[in-house]
């Protein structure tokens, strides 16, 4: 069924164009993270908007940096911010437009353990680290009275391949723990201290759910889906938060006041009542100026309806919608895009 | 071997020929694209790239050290578990197999070619890492301090990787050792019956005269695990170290490409893969070298035996 109607659209575009209408396809490239919802926003456009045909290949967010430098796509699309030096390779100013939210979780395998584990930033850090091995470790122990834990070797899965949710948990771990920072850092990919190398969330969530004594990470999202045991993380504040979309979306409520005028801002770590701590942004990332105004105008309009009409169906795939004050900010920003 | 070309033929010859000079060009194309590509990294680390064994896309240092141990280790053993089962079934479904049997037992080696290896990958994760970990879990603990069983009881690492790759290479050196088997003349046999050879000796006898092309067969087996991809990496644990333990996660220049090469957005670490690929070509290249040094090298002494005048004219009357 697609192709044909993918096929009728490019004709009716070019055919449009051609009588000087607005109607275009318009290409972008990018994460994978925010996929579902990219797709479901594109072609929910396209029937409010039949003009408009966006394409977006979720090639990473690495390969969206370079497409967009190298102008062969018309936007990108990220979960860790560009750096300085990405900036400065671009031919000109890229705007960095949040989209949704999404959270990582620390998922695990204890059988016979039940109820919800509690963990501390520093605890997660210095289990990634190496220096915690036992599930039964005083630290572990402490945080989580009346939970027999075993004296079991903790086996660490991580994310093998390169992707934005391992950038957000050790983005996270770097906050919380100035040797994880000084040890790792923080990347899509990372030299990790120990631990297996799951490929993808189906990947670490496949060896953590196999393997008893095993903790790992994954989106929120997937978690949810395949109904995996995750556990609660210290905030900022000192509560125990379980991530749900509303945690989320209170962690980027709770940053709105400490919002830089460009968006590129980690909200891992966020202060204030009720936030979960490791939760992030996924950007869109747009020029200012681009060479084609017809695009940028059928663009702008897009990512108006996105930040409005299109936040309903965020939370239906497991990310969360952006808070009101931060969808006011970026109305702002979209209006300094040139359109014409 | 054949006479000058015709006149006529020369349209011919020059079409072939420029279709074998292609692949000539396309390898040669290959390979300045992978040093283009890698210039910053090979300027930046040397010699030393394939000797260091960190791999640290934070701080901007990398070694493939990890990754070709990894990825030659894990081929080897593959190739010592499945060549000579891939012998066993090329010699049974050649000679022994009885004729009905041979069609369809053919026909489901092939197929295990034509499975995809994200297909295999899947079944790695689901039936074999479990199958493994169950293993090790049984494994005695004295045993297991030996070096070669030490690491964490997950399933994942190096043994599976390896089970996993063997099974991917056998159908293709069984098939090809099964045509070289089926090539070798009939009269090699019928001599060594007539010599009053048992079944076995006969075999062996065949075997040895297609011992250049079973060479060849084991050779692509070889070629096959080097460059398999997405098998091994949803199976080895993906942890660049340098481990002679079957249990230990480990990792591959293939594994790493897959892994990181969609988000490698910094410059320097995209170089860096793009040469761990160019280290593979290189070694690829060695490796197919050296076989056929050894096939050469083998070809040689039997031009002295006086062997085959007597059995030729054995073949023509049967």
């Amino acid at each position: 069924m697609k192709p044909p109607h993918k096929a009728v659209a490019t004709v009716a575009a070019l055919a449009l164009t051609v009588c000087g209408a607005a109607a275009q396809a318009i290409n972008g490239a990018g994460a994978t993270f925010p996929y579902p919802i990219y797709s479901k926003w594109f072609s929910e456009y396209n029937k409010v908007n039949p003009k408009v045909q966006i394409n977006y290949q979720s090639i990473g967010s690495g390969g969206g940096i370079r497409q967009l430098t190298n102008q062969t796509v018309f936007f990108g699309a990220t979960d860790g911010p560009m750096t300085p030096e990405q900036m400065q390779q671009a031919p000109g100013r890229v705007l960095h437009l949040p989209t949704v939210l999404g959270a990582v979780v620390p998922i695990y395998n204890l059988p016979g353990v039940k109820g919800e584990l509690k963990f501390s930033g520093q605890i997660l850090a210095d289990i990634f680290l190496g220096k915690i091995t036992k599930w039964n470790d005083p630290a572990l122990v402490k945080l989580n009275t009346g939970v027999s834990l075993p004296a079991t070797d903790i086996t660490i899965v991580h994310r093998s391949d390169g992707s934005g949710t391992t950038y957000i948990w050790v983005d996270y771990l770097s906050k919380v723990s100035p040797e994880w920072l000084k040890r790792v850092g923080v990347n899509t990919s990372v030299n990790w201290p120990s631990g297996l190398g799951g490929k993808g969330n189906e990947g670490v969530a496949g060896l953590v759910s196999q393997t008893p004594g095993s903790l790992g990470y994954v989106e929120l999202i997937y978690a949810l889906q395949n109904k995996i045991a995750y556990g609660a993380v210290q905030n900022m504040d000192g509560e125990f938060v379980s991530a749900s979309i509303q945690a989320v979306t209170a962690a980027a409520g709770a940053a709105v006041k400490s919002m830089p005028k460009d968006f590129r801002v980690s909200i891992t770590n966020a202060p204030g009542k009720g936030v979960y701590p490791i939760s992030s942004f996924t950007w869109l990332l747009l020029y200012e100026n681009p060479k084609d105004k017809m695009q940028s105008k059928a663009m702008v309009d897009f990512m108006k309806w996105a930040l409005t009409d299109g936040q309903k169906f965020a939370a239906d795939l497991g990310y969360a919608p952006l808070p009101a004050e931060i969808v006011k900010l970026e109305m702002d920003a979209l209006a300094t895009i040139k359109v014409s | 071997m054949a006479a000058l070309p015709k006149r006529r033929d020369l349209g011919f010859v020059l079409l072939t020929g420029g279709v074998g000079l292609s692949v000539v060009l396309v390898v040669a194309a290959i390979a300045f694209e992978l040093v283009r590509q890698s210039q910053l990294s090979i300027a930046k680390f040397g010699l030393s790239f394939w000797t260091n064994g960190i791999w640290d896309p934070v701080s901007g240092e990398f070694g493939a050290r990890p990754f070709i141990w990894g990825t030659l280790y894990s081929s080897v053993l593959a190739l010592l578990l499945a060549t000579p089962i891939s012998l066993g079934i090329a010699m049974f479904l050649s000679e022994l197999c009885p004729q009905r049997m041979r069609q369809p037992l053919i026909f489901l080696t092939e197929l295990l070619a034509a499975i995809p290896s994200i297909v295999y990958g899947l079944w790695g994760i689901f039936v074999l890492v479990p199958a493994v970990r169950a293993v090790q879990t049984a494994f005695p603990d004295f045993l297991r301090q030996l070096p070669l069983f030490t690491g964490p009881t997950a399933g994942i690492g190096m043994m599976s990787a390896v089970l996993i790759l063997a099974v991917m290479v056998i159908p293709f050196t069984s098939a090809v050792a099964r045509e070289v088997l089926k090539s070798v003349p009939v009269a090699q046999r019928e001599a060594a019956y007539a010599l009053g050879a048992t079944q076995w000796e006969a075999i062996r006898a065949a075997l040895f005269y297609a011992r250049t092309g079973i060479i060849g067969a084991v050779m692509l087996g070889f070629g096959r695990a080097l460059g398999e991809t997405m098998a091994v990496t949803m199976v080895i644990g993906n942890n660049p170290q340098i481990s002679l333990s079957l249990f230990q996660p480990q990792y591959t220049m293939a594994a790493v490409l897959a892994n990181e090469f969609t988000e490698a957005a910094d410059e320097l670490y995209l170089h860096a893969l793009i040469e761990v690929g160019l280290v593979l070509f290189v070694i690829t290249l060695l490796v197919n070298g050296a076989s056929r040094l050894l096939i050469w090298s083998m070809n040689r002494p039997p031009r002295a035996r006086k062997v085959e005048p007597v059995a030729a004219p054995l073949g023509e009357a049967a």
